[in-house]
């Protein structure tokens, strides 16, 4: 009675002297929290893809007021965020190309190579100067050649890539987007990557993150996402969250040896053995999902903690969750080695088509012209949905806008919305972004031409006739959903569900990526530049030598001459023969 | 003469009209001799279909034309085709009637001379007779309408045929005698492409001339007449930039149009010499040799003002040839136009001493062009070096070629004041030699 008001007085009293948002108190303990997952999904052709996601949350605010304590949250990070005005930094480096139309749509997919886009605060003035500082900055960071992003390589996208965070106003002129398609990706960008993560890689999920066995495989994709979030249902306060994910998809038949089951051992050589000690949560998902509503394709073991069911990409899953904090999974042995075994063997017939997927490749032979083609596939059976096309093409391809064609269905589809911003030479690229409509189960192809032109001989990379790379076009779209969406509480739900954000249960957000093309240019002679400047100039000394002697000079009879000394010499030697002299 | 001339232009229109209805007519299209980034009709659509879609064409480096060229084409897309036959017939008509009065002016200073007992006695065989000058002006316009180069680039729709088509009206005004025409003339022909600045010395050299103004730098009335023109070119100038500027309402297409002409950055080969010269320099002096190379064009219209004074239809002819030569994006559309004096200069031809060779070279290398191209580009089995080659064979057989006619009217000047049996002292027979 009298004891609970008064215990209850207390905690009121506690609460209400806790922090206040907004004070910049040098002595208060922001609140940062980690959550980690892993999320294990068989692909349909046999391969598994491994999604790591560490998400740090950091309840401050680093725009205002110096923030000097950094508890989980990066420091190198989050000073880059207060000294460069940075509002969303979304960084992906990626090796290989996640194959939408066999796999299936992606959770979080990235385009081969390195991919940088940033939205900056309002106040920054200079954003050019703010980006180019912010790329060198990160590529010390990542040990990776983000120093090479620069004017010819950054577009500023009006319709494709809005903020996924909190956003007040989007001026699209606040927003730069790059990506370097040449890009490698290999251990030494994945050391520094592992280093920012709280515990590294000794405890937790990340001690799975072994290189030799993550790059022996299709796709590796490992990203860095920071942006502002809502701290709570009534979004009065804002909160940093920064996502690392790591993508990685293991091939069925180089790793798997043939046999298509897995455990976590198989595919990166190590087990789980304890928790990251600074984790608020640490879970391994394991989907295993039936198809077709039958009786499920899998079985795992040890036997979860639990079963989750949700809707991820307007689908139901089911989700077999171990999670790695409660006390009875490390019980009977230290490490935990996650099995899965397929209980009946998986019919080809079976594999769902994604509702939307693209591909991309270089029509036209020669080194002159060539056409790039996009086809895009809606295989929803009744409904259509738009999608931004965003192209960006270096500017040494000249593209024609007014070859652009769009055919569906054997008729011209015509774009509701086009922005093109055409290229300046070893300025700017091409910026082309439509909204194309896509009727259902159709396949629209897009066409535009372009012309290769002969860049100066040090323009050329090393091994020009490798080729040039040309970034993957991105298509993002709102895919209706086959089931709706509940609105769940964020914090509730699996980190995979929630990096987009989704306005109704409609329909989910996914953006999609198509192949980077490599085009090859007509290249000189590297072994000539001495010699083109020689002869050319020889022939404009021919014109010059020419119009010299015949401006200068006057027409005279020739007289006579005495003969020079050789012609005397030639007399006397005539004169010994007896031959008449010259 | 005027049954003769509708015949060439028939058979003309003919052939231009039969390629455009074949497959022939992209192939030519897209051939870099004929089409350069300057006037390709490819860029002219492009620019169009930009301004539709609401952005400047000349926010990007595709569309190096005129603001006139999109006035003109804004409604005349649909009869291109046609825009261009017309072109050239029209060329050709100006051309012919320039060169018609051109000979009676050649005529009569002929009479005055032979009057004034300025020849020698022998030169009989050199004088020219109203009987062979006869068929000059249709020979002109023949050169000019069948010379493959002009079908190809009316075929491709190049916009080299517009230039022309200026150059040759300039020309026409300028022997009719008309400076404000003239003036207007030349001032469209620079706007579009610049380097037919040069042609302004031998156009008002033409009109002092005309106008008996001796060419004396003491003389009054000859500065007086040349603040004139020079007012009425500059004064035509700038009112067709100004007017060029409210198209679009800014200036963004005097970099696009004339600091692409000058700075070259666009490498696409074609039939000149700068495309691999700069390919190939080193990045430190790339701009010295950028204005080495465009001092050159310019460089020789003082000289030949010099030598060339009392000629100012062969200085006209010499000047048009340096600029097809040095120009920073030849095509054979400029070649043709001067080709089509040749005939003019007829009367030379005893005196041309390499002319067999130099028709070969550039018969051959014109047929070589597209057999390298395609070895480069589409078999790539050659490289380009191979094109590269024979550009600079091309350009040395059109220097040569120009050179060798300026050398034969030097010497027949000579030999017309001097005699034609030339003696030495002693009595044998002389050789001439330029000393």
């Amino acid at each position: 009675g009298r004891m609970a008001a008064a215990v209850l007085l207390l905690l009121q009293l506690l609460l209400a002297a806790g922090p206040a948002p907004g004070r910049a108190d040098a002595g208060q303990e922001r609140r940062d929290a980690l959550r980690e997952e892993l999320l294990l999904s068989p692909l349909p052709t046999g391969d598994v893809a491994a999604t790591f996601q560490f998400r740090t949350r950091w309840d401050a605010d680093l725009q205002r007021g110096a923030v000097s304590h950094y508890r989980l949250f990066p420091k190198a990070l989050g000073r880059l965020v207060a000294a460069l005005g940075v509002r969303e930094l979304h960084l992906a480096l990626t090796q290989g190309f996640w194959r939408t139309r066999y796999w299936g749509q992606p959770p979080l997919q990235a385009p081969a190579g390195a991919e940088l886009w940033v939205w900056f605060q309002p106040t920054v003035t200079d954003v050019d100067k703010a980006w180019k500082e912010l790329s060198n900055i990160l590529s010390g960071i990542f040990c990776a050649s983000l120093n090479f992003i620069d004017s010819t390589n950054t577009v500023i996208p009006t319709a494709s890539f809005k903020p996924l965070g909190l956003a007040n106003g989007t001026d699209h002129h606040l927003l730069r987007y790059a990506v370097l398609p040449r890009e490698v990706v290999c251990t030494e960008n994945l050391t520094p990557w592992k280093k920012l993560l709280p515990c590294g890689s000794k405890a937790g999920l990340a001690v799975l993150l072994k290189a030799e066995r993550l790059f022996h495989s299709s796709y590796h994709s490992q990203a860095v996402h920071i942006r502002p979030i809502c701290r709570d249902a009534s979004c009065l306060a804002m909160s940093w969250e920064l996502r690392q994910t790591l993508t990685v998809v293991f091939d069925f038949f180089s790793s798997g040896q043939g046999k298509k089951d897995w455990s976590l051992f198989k595919m990166f050589s190590r087990t789980l053995t304890d928790t990251c000690p600074l984790a608020s949560q640490s879970k391994v998902y394991v989907d295993i999902s039936p198809k077709n509503k039958e009786k499920e394709l899998l079985e795992v073991s040890p036997p979860p903690t639990s079963v989750h069911e949700a809707v991820v990409q307007g689908e139901k899953k089911t989700y077999a969750v171990y999670d790695l904090l409660s006390p009875s999974l490390f019980n009977t042995s230290r490490s935990l080695n996650v099995q899965l075994k397929w209980k009946r063997p998986q019919d080809s017939s079976e594999m769902p088509i994604p509702t939307l997927h693209a591909q991309r490749y270089v029509a036209g032979y020669g080194l002159q012209t060539g056409q790039i083609c996009t086809l895009i596939y809606n295989t929803h059976p009744y409904r259509a949905f738009p999608v931004i096309l965003l192209e960006t093409v270096p500017w040494y391809l000249r593209l024609y806008v007014h070859t652009l064609t769009i055919i569906t269905k054997g008729k011209e589809n015509k774009p509701s919305y086009i922005h093109y911003q055409p290229a300046q030479d070893r300025r700017r690229p091409h910026l082309l972004e439509m909204l194309i409509q896509l009727p259902a189960n159709s396949v629209t192809k897009i066409t535009i031409q372009f012309e290769r032109a002969l860049l100066k001989w040090t323009e050329y990379p090393p091994d020009p006739n490798h080729g040039f790379y040309v970034g993957s076009s991105v298509l993002s779209a709102l895919v209706p959903s086959v089931t709706a969406m509940k609105d769940t509480d964020v914090e509730q739900s699996p980190l995979f569900t929630s990096l987009f954000p989704s306005s109704d249960g409609s329909s989910y957000f996914v953006r999609l990526y198509t192949e980077p093309l490599l085009v090859n240019l007509p290249t000189p002679d590297f072994s000539m530049p001495y010699n083109v400047i020689c002869l050319t100039c020889t022939v404009v000394a021919v014109c010059y030598g020419s119009f010299y002697n015949l401006l200068t000079r006057t027409f005279h009879v020739e007289e006579p001459s005495r003969g020079g000394l050789a012609k005397r010499l030639a007399n006397i030697i005539r004169k010994f023969r007896g031959v008449p002299p010259l | 003469m005027a049954a003769p001339f509708v015949l060439v232009v028939l058979a003309a229109v003919t052939v231009r009209a039969a390629l455009y209805r074949s497959s022939l007519a992209n192939f030519i299209a897209e051939r870099v001799e004929v089409a350069s980034p300057l006037n390709a009709w490819k860029r002219v659509v492009e620019g169009l279909a930009l301004l539709d879609l609401g952005v400047s064409p000349y926010s990007g480096d595709i569309f190096h034309e005129t603001p006139l060229i999109i006035y003109l084409f804004h409604f005349l897309i649909e009869y291109a085709e046609l825009v261009f036959m017309i072109t050239d017939v029209l060329t050709a008509v100006a051309l012919y009637l320039a060169i018609q009065d051109f000979n009676k002016v050649v005529f009569k200073k002929q009479k005055l001379l032979i009057e004034l007992d300025k020849y020698a006695p022998d030169v009989a065989e050199l004088i020219q007779t109203p009987m062979e000058m006869h068929y000059i002006p249709l020979k002109v316009a023949l050169f000019y309408l069948l010379n493959p180069y002009t079908v190809m680039s009316c075929v491709a729709k190049s916009t080299c045929a517009i230039n022309n088509s200026v150059i040759a009206f300039f020309i026409l005004a300028t022997i009719k005698g008309s400076a404000f025409l003239s003036a207007v003339f030349l001032a469209l022909a620079t706007y579009q492409s610049l380097y037919p600045l040069t042609l302004f010395a031998p156009a008002l050299l033409y009109l002092l001339q005309r106008q008996f103004i001796p060419i004396k730098l003491k003389s009054k009335s000859f500065w007086l007449y040349t603040m004139q023109y020079a007012s009425l070119y500059l004064c035509s100038l700038v009112v067709i930039i100004c007017l060029s500027f409210f198209l679009l309402n800014s200036w963004d297409f005097i970099p696009s149009v004339y600091g692409f002409i000058l700075s070259v950055p666009d490498l696409t080969p074609n039939i000149g010499l700068f495309w691999y010269f700069f390919a190939e320099m080193f990045e430190h002096f790339s701009l010295f040799f950028v204005c080495v190379f465009q001092i050159n064009v310019f460089f020789y219209t003082i000289p030949l003002a010099i030598k060339l004074k009392e000629h100012p239809m062969f200085f006209m002819f010499v000047q048009l040839a340096i600029i097809s030569i040095f120009k920073s994006y030849p095509t054979v559309g400029d070649i043709a136009l001067y080709m089509a004096f040749l005939p003019v200069w007829s009367h030379l031809y005893r005196f041309l001493r390499n002319i067999f060779i130099l028709s070969c070279v550039l018969i051959f290398c014109s047929f070589l062009f597209p057999v390298l191209w395609h070895l480069w580009i589409y078999a790539g089995s050659a490289n380009s070096n191979f094109y590269y080659a024979i550009t600079l064979t091309f350009n040395i057989g059109q220097i040569l070629l120009v050179s060798d006619y300026f050398y034969a009217f030097l010497r027949r000047e000579y030999y017309l004041t001097h005699g034609l049996h030339l003696t030495r002292q002693d009595g044998t027979e002389a050789m001439l030699v330029l000393k």
